[in-house]
């Protein structure tokens, strides 16, 4: 009885069919001679070719790239441009601020207008995920886009008192920071000439930006909480035709409370991704 | 005629992934690829046949772990006892919910006493139907489920009844017309939701795991059947609508959303399932809502 066992070599390959059980790892095994032996190859890509979101990152087995239309390419990378710019405007305007006023107060008030429209903008990032030109979950972006808009508009824009507040800048910078650096790596992905520099700060720059945000955000609506009790915003009281109440106040103490669970959970996935892409390392994800 | 013994390894673990034997010489790659495929593929059932499966002389069988597993009849019976004790804790008005004043005192109004029977009603149906009624596909699911599940149950349970039960609830603007229309469409759900039960239940003899298309009886509730491949979670939408316009009680329309949600998902798998299944499956029939869903 023959015995053909494939030997390794580095090559190209398709991959094989993927079996519906485990995750298994599909065996590229392109048609060769008998004779000869079958080569595979395993390219282990940084495929981040629409761009995945901040903490979450591209499901599919690594090697398989994503086939994107001409025209979802040529949005994608209008859209990415585009946002790197806006948080690029946004930074220097804010640097511009403290280098002549030498105070960070009426600096949001300068900025907001411009914070509000790319932030929003932002919510398209959930339609990529839904009509599927970009890899992401659509839950996870859905998260991160709302907890942004959250802090925007629920938290900044409607309880000006805490509007000075050096929190504020605190997560202003983080946000700054990461999104043009986030935005940029999709934008160099997409035109497939990511420079080793942006990818590195991508993967490294969420280590500090990454609590000092949600310092920042935990430290701001903190500040904002005896002035939600006072004027009893966004809450309904009994009675009411409806028969529900809702009390703005405890709201946000629930969600600075959901920190403590899910932060450590978005940061501990991006210090995987951080050595899945960086350093080739092999991680095998628990079978759920 | 020489059969080749084909031997596939993981390319980065090295690991042994499948063993082909009698691989006939002229198999293409993407013969192989298929065996592999089918040796790795879907689960095998506890009904399968040795003989029958493709495997050679030698066959290999993986074990995955599903990890900590719990019966389903236990999940059930957990999920729904919850809602039960937990609705009446309101009800009562016990110590510590409403203020002081109000500890033990009763609703003047009836539809809160209507709401209690009904809820109550609808929560010991489930737990009879799950102790004598349902016939169960898989004995277990994961453990975490048990977790999930009773979270969102006995979570829903306790704003509804909170607001229900509450010394401020307010009945519904079109008084008694409103509540008895509403209690009528909750009864007629009701008893539609166990036709069902019943009928699914006599389509499967005690024991197996066979699984035919269901089709109308001589219960005219069960002629839902003709419209709709799951009228179970028709009429579960159908009750809990009644609930909600019985006690025009917003928390109680978002319970039924999400139900509904997760049913039209439900019900899109099923009807899915039955499709590639049987061949003859009736086309008229829509996943949930009639001709719409």
């Amino acid at each position: 009885m023959g015995r053909w066992t494939e030997a390794a070599a580095a090559g190209g390959g398709a991959s094989a069919a993927s079996s519906a059980g485990p995750p298994c790892t599909p065996l590229p095994l392109p048609a060769s001679s008998p004779g000869g032996a079958a080569t595979m190859a395993f390219s282990e890509e940084d495929g981040s070719n629409g761009g995945a979101s901040e903490a979450s990152e591209e499901r599919e087995a690594p090697g398989r790239r994503r086939r994107l239309g001409w025209a979802a390419t040529a949005w994608l990378t209008f859209y990415n441009i585009a946002m790197t710019a806006g948080w690029l405007v946004l930074a220097i305007t804010m640097v511009r601020f403290y280098m002549e006023k030498g105070t960070h107060k009426g600096l949001y008030k300068s900025i907001q207008k411009t914070l509000k429209f790319f932030q929003t903008f932002a919510l398209l990032e959930i339609v990529h995920c839904l009509i599927g030109i970009v890899p992401t979950s659509v839950l996870v972006a859905g998260v991160q886009v709302s907890s942004r808009i959250f802090m925007v508009w629920l938290i900044t824009h409607s309880i000006k008192p805490i509007q000075n507040e050096e929190s504020v800048v605190l997560f202003l910078v983080a946000w700054t920071v990461t999104e043009i650096t986030r935005y940029s790596f999709y934008t160099f992905s997409l035109l497939n000439h990511l420079p080793y520099f942006i990818k590195w700060a991508r993967y490294n720059f969420f280590i500090i930006l990454y609590p000092v945000g949600v310092a920042g955000e935990l430290l701001t609506i903190y500040a904002a909480l005896p002035h939600v009790k006072k004027s009893g915003m966004y809450s309904i009281r009994l009675p009411n035709k409806y028969n529900i109440s809702f009390d703005y106040y405890y709201f946000l103490l629930i969600t600075m409370a959901s920190y403590i669970p899910l932060f450590p959970q978005l940061y501990f996935y991006m210090l995987r991704q951080r050595r899945k892409v960086l350093h080739g390392e092999v991680i095998v994800e628990k079978d759920d | 005629m020489k059969h080749y013994e084909v031997e596939i390894l993981d390319a980065k673990t090295r690991e042994k992934l499948c063993f082909l034997d009698k691989v006939e010489p002229h198999a293409t790659i993407a013969e192989i690829k298929n065996l592999f495929t089918k040796s790795q593929g879907k689960s095998l059932k506890d009904e399968d046949v040795l003989q029958k499966l493709p495997v050679g002389t030698t066959a290999t069988l993986y074990f995955r772990d599903l990890g900590a597993q719990i019966s389903w009849v236990t999940v059930f019976l957990t999920e729904y006892t919850g809602p039960l004790f937990i609705y009446l804790l309101f009800y009562f008005r016990v110590p510590f919910i409403y203020g002081h004043k109000y500890d033990f005192t009763s609703s003047r109004h009836t539809v809160v006493h209507l709401a209690c029977i009904c809820h109550s009603f609808h929560y010991v149906k489930r737990l009879l139907e799950t102790l004598f009624v349902h016939r169960f596909s898989h004995g277990t699911m994961p453990l975490r489920n048990i977790f999930k599940n009773c979270t969102y149950y006995w979570g829903f349970a306790a704003w509804m009844a909170y607001y229900i039960n509450h010394p401020l609830y307010t009945p519904p603007t079109y008084g008694a017309q409103q509540v008895k229309l509403a209690l009528a469409i909750f009864v007629i759900c009701q008893l539609g939701n166990f036709s069902i039960h019943m009928a699914l239940r006599d389509l499967r003899p005690a024991g197996s795991k066979t699984r035919k298309i269901p089709y109308p009886t001589k219960n005219p509730f069960t002629w839902l059947f003709l419209l709709v491949s799951c009228p179970n979670y028709t009429y579960e939408m159908g009750s809990w609508i009644g609930f909600a316009i019985m006690t025009q009680c917003l928390p109680v329309a978002l319970f039924s959303l999400a139900g509904f949600i997760q049913m039209t998902i439900w019900a899109k798998g099923k009807h899915r399932s039955y499709l590639k299944e049987f061949r003859d499956y009736p086309p008229l029939r829509m996943p949930i809502i009639p001709f719409l869903l």
